[in-house]
């Protein structure tokens, strides 16, 4: 069973694209049958990725298989699986919340007309996504990158009657585009300097060029698809857009699907980055830049979903900048326990909005925790996980990152993470008091979800307690001793590990004296810093500005080769088009109608020949016309 | 001083020029066809000379002369239906009048 | 100089003169009957060269058939003063250019060339010769100029007297 599936790896995307054709040409009328089959095959998917998680963990050392898809000189393409512990563990992390997720789907899109194909969507997600993680080379990473792409635009947009949501599906897409452009412009370099895009080959072909020029020019392009996937700053903008779409979504994309492909990214080309250090200070100092500019944000957002947004760009933005200070290990471990409590914390915000029909403003909730105590227990379980007190998930992984920070010699990424910690803490804990222990809302009817809804709930707060134990540093093998980067290495300081804890619980403490007990006044603050507030309420102005550009730069650019296609291009086809006709209006009155005039060009035109052939050129003497001599 | 086939060929290229000039400097038109035949006589006259001189026992250019004879008579025929057929409509034989595929 | 180059330079005399005549007559019945002398030269140089029955056919069809023909023509287009009804168009001078040029041309390549002559006697007389031939070498080109004279003449009553009235 565990052989079969490390062999077969190719079946575990190939189970949920089964059911997105399967639900589109067949199940479309029948509801319920859609998310039968979709969770069916989800949860094949699911077994096979723990089957392979067990033979990762039996053998750490690569598999790899592939298929030469096309090939042609100087190019052959091939479809394959790649998988080591790094994929092995993404499979099952993704296999689990997509099934978790669409799990949840069957009570919250309930009555959704779109029923049948929000689960073929949701298929195909999973597909891209599975398809992405366990891809051996390039270009088959590339085409699951964009089909992830896709599949995010459909369903941001799924309740494509809203105005908003059409608008945040296009600008999810086309910021996409931007990083990916950049991303393809990598790969076709890695392909014409090293004639090959298996990571397996490039991992030993570049490391003996590292820091070459180019290189890092290489590793930068390649970076930019990360940028715009995983919503780093300044291609963030369409990640809190899209809350847009329905709330199971928003944990998928956010929790284990899409943002998390540009972390994965960086991890799986790992070689490329490492041989260019150069490269590596920019994602560091920009994972950095992003975990806290997203903090900031968080703290003065009031929409539930918003909120969540920033706080999954600042834990991008964490993931990021462990990988760029050399810290492999640690942003995967935090890939993995922020899967299962920003997919615990999504899913909770979606029980929340479920009861409250639609409600998303956090000033209108308020009274909660009486009313939907399992939710309530397993939000603030996310919470506290988020937020990173012992023992939970969040813990371990925001201690190992910190860590790597401080011991690879980056004391300003160390400082900038223990502030976003504080920053963490403090905004998540503010959602806490304010929805579920605030004023209850007289109008607010709200009912805790059914089991369908609340067991994924359970499971995900389950794993957010203990899915981080398996990075304790004190264990002999932990989750370092399989993912990790040239060595692996076991190191703890409990001095970061006291000092993060003490600084979350005092982000806690804060928004506990700001916003249950209202001894300090969140909006004399507010007041105080007045322009601060309002720069960050409207983050950064970060849409103005690019609305500014758009409208002058990219317009303006329109306007000029708008110009140019009418006055030169168009210029040129009509003036030939003009210079025909008049050449035409000129030279049709050398057809005179007049048969002598006909006549008399005929003749000339034979004296002329008989001239060049007879005379002019003496190998055809005139005496060549006898007929022999 | 004997004639030879040169005599002959000299006198059929002055009659064919002749001809030519009748058909591009005359104005009307059935002058025109006369020139035609004029030049039509002068092919005759070659044939008939290149037989004698180059192969008097085969009478292949007496039959092609022939063929050119009965050529000429059908133009003729054909070309004075066009200008009686043109004449009705302008009333006119003038060539220069036939103008009504210029431009 | 023998009997018949005597001759040929007469008749040639004649041909050119009257051709000459033709061109440049003012009257166009007097070009036509100019033309019928040249016809009528034209015979005799057939009658220099051994061609009897050709000789024969050309009084036959150029002198009894083509000139009665253009004759008519000339009746039934020319209703007013006869003088001047032979005129030059505009371009005889780019024509006489043109011709001039051409004959000069003609000569070089005449008087340049060695025609391979064959110092042979013609047959007494043609017209036998020539029927076989024109029934058994050459039946096609004779069926096809039977058939163009055919058309020819279908043709020529259609144009003349329009399609419409006749079919």
């Amino acid at each position: 069973m565990i052989h079969f599936a490390v062999q077969n790896s190719w079946l575990i995307p190939l189970m949920p694209a089964i059911a997105f054709a399967i639900i589109v040409f067949f199940l479309r009328r029948t509801p319920q049958a859609s998310a039968f089959f979709s969770i069916s095959c989800i949860s094949v998917s699911f077994l096979l990725s723990l089957g392979v998680v067990a033979g990762v963990l039996m053998d750490p050392a690569a598999v790899e298989s592939s298929v030469t898809w096309f090939s042609m000189p100087g190019l052959t393409v091939e479809m394959g699986t790649l998988i080591d512990p790094i994929s092995g563990m993404m499979v099952f992390v993704v296999s689990l919340i997509a099934l978790l997720v669409q799990i949840y789907s069957v009570g919250y899109m309930e009555n959704d007309p779109g029923y049948s194909i929000y689960f073929a969507y949701q298929s195909l997600f999973a597909m891209s996504m599975l398809g992405l993680v366990i891809a051996n080379n390039f270009v088959q990473m590339f085409v699951f990158w964009e089909l992830v792409g896709l599949c995010s635009y459909l369903l941001i947009g799924f309740w494509f009657y809203k105005i908003s949501a059409r608008e945040a599906a296009k600008k999810a897409f086309v910021t996409n585009r931007v990083g990916d452009y950049g991303f393809l412009l990598g790969i076709l370099f890695l392909q014409i300097i090293f004639g090959t895009l298996n990571f397996t080959d490039l991992a030993q072909i570049i490391p003996t060029y590292a820091n070459v020029g180019l290189l890092t020019v290489i590793a930068l392009l390649v970076f930019t698809g990360p940028i715009g996937k995983s919503g780093q700053f300044p291609l963030h903008v369409w990640l809190p857009d899209a809350m847009e779409g329905p709330t199971p979504v928003s944990a998928l994309i956010h929790a284990a699907t899409m943002v998390v492909a540009g972390v994965y990214l960086i991890a799986r080309a790992f070689f490329l980055f490492a041989a260019v250090p150069t490269a590596l200070q920019v994602i560091a100092y920009v994972g950095g830049f992003t975990a806290l500019f997203a903090a900031t944000i968080a703290i003065t957002q009031n929409d539930i979903k918003r909120i969540l947004a920033y706080s999954t760009l600042s834990q991008l933005g964490y993931m990021v900048m462990a990988l760029g200070v050399g810290g492999l290990t640690a942003s995967m471990f935090h890939l993995m326990t922020h899967a299962f409590f920003k997919a615990l914390l999504f899913l909770g915000a979606g029980s929340v909005i479920h009861a409250l029909q639609g409600k998303q403003d956090i000033w209108e909730m308020g009274g909660l925790a009486r009313k939907m105590p399992i939710t309530t227990k397993t939000f603030i379980i996310g919470s506290l996980a988020l937020a990173g007190i012992f023992p939970l998930a969040g813990f371990w992984s925001k201690d190992e990152i910190l860590l790597a920070a401080q011991s690879n010699g980056f004391t300003g990424l160390y400082l900038i993470g223990s502030l976003v910690a504080f920053l963490t803490a403090f905004y998540m804990f503010r959602l806490v008091f304010v929805a579920f222990y605030g004023q209850a809302k007289p109008n607010n009817d709200p009912h805790e979800s059914p089991a369908v809804m609340t067991t994924p709930l359970i499971i995900l707060g389950l794993l957010s307690v203990v899915g981080g134990l398996v990075g304790m540093p004190w264990l002999s093998t932990n989750f370092g001793s399989y993912v990790y980067f040239g060595e692996a290495h076991h190191g703890y300081s409990l001095m970061i590990m006291v000092t993060s804890t003490v600084i979350a619980l005092m982000g806690i403490y804060l928004a506990y004296l700001m916003y249950y007990k209202k001894t300090i006044s969140a909006s004399a603050i507010a007041n105080r810093f007045k322009a601060i507030y309002t720069l960050l309420y409207n983050k950064y102005y970060i849409d103005e500005i690019y609305q500014w550009g758009i409208n002058h730069i990219v317009d303006g650019a329109g306007r000029v080769a708008y110009w140019i296609d009418l006055h030169v291009v168009d210029g040129v086809v009509n003036g030939l088009a003009k210079g025909t006709r008049q050449s035409g209006t000129i030279l049709r009155y050398l057809q005179t109608g007049q048969t002598q005039h006909y006549g008399m060009v005929l003749v000339a035109a034979v004296v002329v020949i008989i001239l060049l052939l007879g005379l002019l050129d003496p190998s055809l003497g005139i005496s060549a016309w006898g007929g022999g001599n | 001083m004997t004639i030879t086939l040169n005599h002959y060929l000299l006198l059929a290229g002055m009659l064919f020029c002749i001809g030519l000039y009748g058909a591009l400097a005359k104005q009307n038109a059935i002058s025109i066809l006369m020139g035609i035949e004029l030049m039509l006589n002068a092919c005759v006259i070659n044939l008939v000379a290149f037989n004698r001189f180059m192969a008097p026992n085969h009478l292949v250019g007496h039959a092609f002369g022939l063929f050119v004879i009965a050529l000429a008579a059908a133009e003729v025929a054909v070309g004075l239906a066009l200008v009686l057929t043109v004449y009705r409509d302008l009333l006119s034989v003038n060539i220069q009048d036939f103008d009504w595929l210029k431009w | 100089m023998s009997v018949s180059a005597i001759v040929f330079w007469i008749i040639a005399a004649v041909i050119l003169g009257s051709a000459i005549s033709v061109v440049t007559a003012h009257n166009l019945v007097h070009a036509a009957f100019f033309m019928v002398l040249t016809f009528f030269g034209v015979s005799g140089l057939y009658v220099l060269l051994e061609a009897d029955f050709l000789a024969v056919v050309q009084i036959l069809i150029y002198v009894g058939a083509v000139a009665v023909l253009i004759v008519f023509g000339v009746m039934l287009t020319q209703r007013k003063e006869m003088a001047q009804t032979n005129a030059f168009s505009r371009h005889k001078w780019v024509a006489a250019f043109l011709v001039i040029l051409l004959q000069i041309l003609f000569g070089y390549a005449v008087t340049h060339t060695p025609w391979l002559v064959v110092d042979e006697a013609a047959p007494d007389t043609t017209v036998g010769l020539l029927g076989e031939m024109m029934l058994t070498e050459l039946v096609i080109p004779f069926e096809a100029v039977g058939i163009l004279l055919l058309v020819a003449v279908v043709g020529a009553i259609i144009l003349t007297k329009g399609a419409r009235r006749i079919l």
